[in-house]
């Protein structure tokens, strides 16, 4: 079963950039690209664990704040020459309101 | 014995003369040139990216100063020789200086043809040929207004292209059906005139212009057919003459221009002619490949190889507008003798066309796509039987023998001879040769040692790629780095182009500028944001998801993920009741971890993000604003107690500190700038490895700017010596802003000075009052906008999304 949960609305996040979700697992980071695109991945970036949702937002990824990692968005994996990847979330929209599966993290708590 | 060697004209075609025969006799001649321009010899192709604001005057210098000074050259500038006494063997200019000579060269060039039109010598009415031309158009295009540019040929279009990207409205008219009917045929001048006017240049073929009217000034324009044009300015570029009248009154023999023997010789064998005023075999030039070779065979001839003669050959032609690609050799008339070979792809704006003769070449007009312009050229000149390759011969080189198209290929299947650099008449083995044999590594020195991609440089991306496929890994294109890898322009480019073009948003500039991605990277957009901050402070919206996280929530960011606040502390200096504040905050906000930092203030660390807005309240309570110590701007200036306190102390060296911080505080800069002002030699500020820095003195205050102790460690350069603070103010905030206004994004003072040249920035800053005072001016203006404490923006409510999660889901769940 999924457990969709509202997070807000889309215009609660600016174009190229993030917001973060609190959850009992840790930060969720919820981008919003400049073309309106949003991605949901844990706010823990492979590499040294820096805060995603506070890197500079480009196309569909993100570069991390602390060793400019670049991390897909749609995949969670890390670009260019660097391995490693960050859990995704399920996002959807529907008209304005935003929504997250939270299952999907439960069942990584568990 | 030397002889007296003196040239009338210092243009192109005498400079490159002169040197050859510095190159091959350089102690033969004792030279003088007369040159009717106040200034040294600069490369007139250039002129059009001076218009459009793509170059400086200063960049397109052929000779400086330095050079006729080197050479022992005598130059007088802004004399104009009126007579030539052949039999004294003189000449006299309008300022009365007469010279002998034993040997002389005319290289008088031409004069541009002014259609004698009633209303002709109204003011406001130009043409286009030199250098003052062009500052009279940059002058008139102030106004935004309207201007009209008669003649759609190569010079007419590369002046509307460049009025227009000066912000002027725009028309051409041309008296021919098609522009530029003479190298382009009917098909690609319609090309030409779609993609012109899509730059919102309005274009009038078979425009008869009947008279120019206004009063006292250019008012409009009027056509044969009655229309009437409004222009307050008129660009004639309708053609060229060659200058031959002084020749003719001296009574050498002039036809359309000054005849010449094979060897540049006229009638009088002491008298030479080269370069737009020569006719040879019938012919008179007005590009530039033609006119260098009258050079090379003038000098040698000069230097006594009497076997040096001139030959014909068919010179491709190439508009030198930004974004046009065009390209056109040789015949392309039809006739019953010839077959065509044409393509055409509509959706990629691409026309090509190959004219025939008996399997030869003989003529070519590519659009759109010239990258196998050389190929063909090569082909036209070897009169390469093309049968064999007739079905794929208009795909190009690369298509040839495969479907290749690496275009690396495509320059490594050119053989040697194949000709590189049209202006300079260099083929490729000639540059392949110099790179091996003088070991050149960069670009600079390719066309120090050939002369390839030195004049109007579109050849540049050939000869880098022959350095490439020579040296390999060696050569060093670090003249041309990419500011990252969405783009293949650097950062001066760049910022070039945003001034010129006047991009004033970040998606203007990656239109414009044909990024290779849609938004951006994590590298270029800070750079971009900078520099539309620094370039129009008054218009620019700053771009809060173009900066790195600490500038974007005005604290620096922690391995952990929480930040560290530092508040400003005035040149260092504090007291009980902000110290007491600062322990509240600490204690109030449970913060780790208290830290006195490198510039004399004091640091607290581990906030968390939430936090922020709280703590900066608290801390504005006390009068505290942001210390910038995140951002690419002003940091601290250090300093010592001076005279107020110290024995030795020469100068209130801590006011001005405090000044300067209060003056420069909430700057953006390239990187960060970290300043100190010591009270006297000794230096307890530390000044002397410090972005800028003033050593107080009795006698004054002595600038140093250019240190650096970080990755590098440098001592400073010495700017200079001032008397006042109020003087040292000026010239610090000055030399700030021309490196706001030229460092590369990221670039720290001491690497950018470093590139510039320390001597160039003390001309500027100390020796050029004007320069520096509208340096001064522009940085005061700037901070109009940018003293504007961040802090308390943000305890306004500013950008509170930042600082606070979105939701928090799932708790309610997990406690179940």
């Amino acid at each position: 079963m999924m457990n969709w949960v509202s997070i807000g609305s889309i215009s609660d996040i600016p174009r190229r950039g993030a917001r973060c979700v609190a959850t009992p697992q840790g930060k969720i980071a919820v981008f919003r690209t400049a073309d309106d695109q949003v991605f949901a991945i844990e706010d823990h970036c492979p590499h040294k664990g820096g805060p995603l949702s506070q890197g500079i937002v480009h196309g569909a990824a993100v570069t991390c704040p602390l060793h400019n990692w670049v991390i897909s968005l749609e995949t969670g994996r890390a670009l260019g020459a660097d391995e490693g990847a960050v859990r995704t979330i399920p996002v959807r929209i529907e008209g304005e309101r935003l929504f997250i599966a939270l299952e999907a993290l439960a069942s990584r708590a568990a | 014995m030397t002889e007296k060697l003196v040239i009338i004209g210092n243009g192109m075609a005498p400079g490159r003369m002169l040197e050859h025969l510095l190159e091959k006799a350089p102690d033969l001649y004792q030279v003088t040139i007369f040159n009717a321009e106040p200034r040294v010899n600069y490369d007139r192709i250039m002129l059009s990216p001076v218009l459009s604001g793509e170059k400086d005057y200063e960049e397109i210098i052929i000779h400086g100063d330095g050079w006729y000074i080197k050479h022992g050259i005598t130059l007088y500038k802004g004399h104009k020789i009126v007579a030539i006494d052949r039999k004294a063997k003189t000449v006299t200019s309008d300022h009365g200086v007469t010279e002998p000579y034993d040997k002389l060269v005319i290289a008088t060039g031409s004069v541009p043809f002014i259609i004698p039109v009633p209303g002709h010598d109204l003011p406001g009415v130009l043409t286009y040929r030199d250098l003052d031309d062009v500052q009279a158009m940059l002058l008139a295009a102030q106004s935004r207004a309207k201007a009209v540019v008669i003649g759609g040929g190569l010079l007419g279009l590369e002046a509307a292209a460049g009025l227009n990207s000066q912000g002027m409205d725009v028309t051409v008219l041309h008296v021919m059906p098609t522009l530029m009917e003479r190298q382009l045929d009917p098909a690609a001048g319609y090309l030409l005139q779609r993609a012109v006017e899509q730059r919102g240049i309005k274009v009038i073929t078979k425009a008869n212009t009947q008279a120019i009217t206004g009063k006292g000034k250019v008012e409009q324009v009027e056509l044969a057919d009655g229309t009437i044009i409004p222009a307050t300015l008129v660009v004639m570029a309708v053609g060229i003459r060659p200058n031959a009248t002084l020749a003719k009154d001296a009574g050498i023999a002039v036809n359309r221009g000054i005849v010449v023997d094979a060897g540049m010789r006229s009638n009088d064998p002491d008298i030479f002619a080269l370069g737009e005023c020569a006719e040879v075999n019938g012919m008179v030039y007005g590009l530039v490949a033609p006119l260098y070779e009258m050079a090379r065979v003038a000098a040698s001839q000069l230097a006594g190889d009497e076997a040096a003669a001139f030959v014909h050959s068919d010179t491709p032609t190439k508009l030198k507008v930004t974004g046009i690609e065009l390209f056109s050799l040789g015949d392309f008339a039809e006739g019953e003798d010839r077959q065509e070979i044409v393509l055409r792809d509509a959706a990629a704006g691409v026309y090509k066309r190959l004219v025939l003769r008996d399997d030869r070449i003989i003529g070519t007009v590519l659009y759109g796509e010239t990258a196998d312009g050389a190929w063909f050229n090569d082909l036209k000149k070897k009169q390469t039987d093309i049968s064999e390759m007739r079905d794929t011969l208009i795909f190009g080189q690369s298509y040839q023998g495969g479907a290749s198209l690496d275009p690396m290929a495509a320059v490594a299947a050119l053989p040697d001879d194949a000709e590189i650099c049209g202006c300079n008449g260099v083929c490729k083995g000639k540059i392949t040769g110099a790179i091996t044999a003088k070991s050149l590594i960069s670009l600079d020195d390719v066309r120090a040692h050939t002369k390839a991609s030195a004049s109007c440089g579109s050849c540049t991306g050939l000869v880098e790629k022959l350095m490439v496929l020579t040296i390999g890994d060696k050569y060093n294109p670090a003249t041309v780095q990419p500011m990252c890898g969405c783009t293949t322009l650097g950062h001066d480019e760049v910022r070039r182009l945003i001034k010129a073009k006047g991009l004033k948003t970040i998606p203007a500039v990656m239109q414009e500028l044909e990024w290779t991605t849609s938004c951006g990277c994590a590298k270029c957009r800070p750079a971009l944001n900078y520099y539309l901050v620094c370039d129009w402070p008054d218009e620019y919206a700053d771009d809060y998801q173009s900066r790195f996280i600490n500038e974007r929530v005005h604290a620096n960011i922690q391995k952990d993920g929480t930040y560290s606040v530092v508040p400003r502390m005035w040149g260092g200096v504090t007291n009980a009741a902000e110290l007491r504040a600062i322990a509240d905050v600490v204690d109030k906000f449970e913060i780790p971890m208290v830290k006195v930092t490198g510039g004399q203030r004091i640091d607290m660390l581990g906030i968390r993000k939430e936090d922020l807005p709280a703590v900066w309240a608290d801390l504005g309570q006390a009068g505290f604003v942001s210390g910038h110590a995140y951002a690419k701007g002003l940091r601290t200036v250090k300093t010592c107690v001076g005279s107020d306190w110290c024995r030795f102390g020469t100068q209130d060296s801590t006011g001005f500190g405090v000044r300067i911080e209060k003056f420069m505080w909430g700057s953006w800069t390239p990187a960060k700038v970290k300043m100190a002002v010591s009270g006297c030699p000794r230096n307890c500020a530390e000044a002397t490895c410090k972005d800028v820095g003033v050593i107080c003195v009795d006698s004054g205050y002595e600038i140093h700017f250019a240190g650096a102790a970080g990755l590098d460690i440098k001592g400073t350069e010495v700017l200079g010596l001032v008397k006042t603070e109020d003087e040292a103010l000026e010239h610090i905030v000055a030399l700030m802003q021309m490196y706001r206004e030229q460092g590369r994004y990221l670039e720290r003072i001491y690497k950018w000075a470093k590139r510039i040249g320390i001597a160039e920035i003390k001309r500027q800053i100390m020796d050029d009052g004007e320069k520096r005072k509208a340096y001064f001016d522009r940085f005061v203006f700037s901070q109009k906008f940018a003293q504007v404490d961040p802090w308390s923006e943000r305890v306004s409510g500013k950008d509170k999304h930042e600082f606070r999660p979105m939701a928090s889901v799932g708790f309610a769940q997990a406690a179940e």
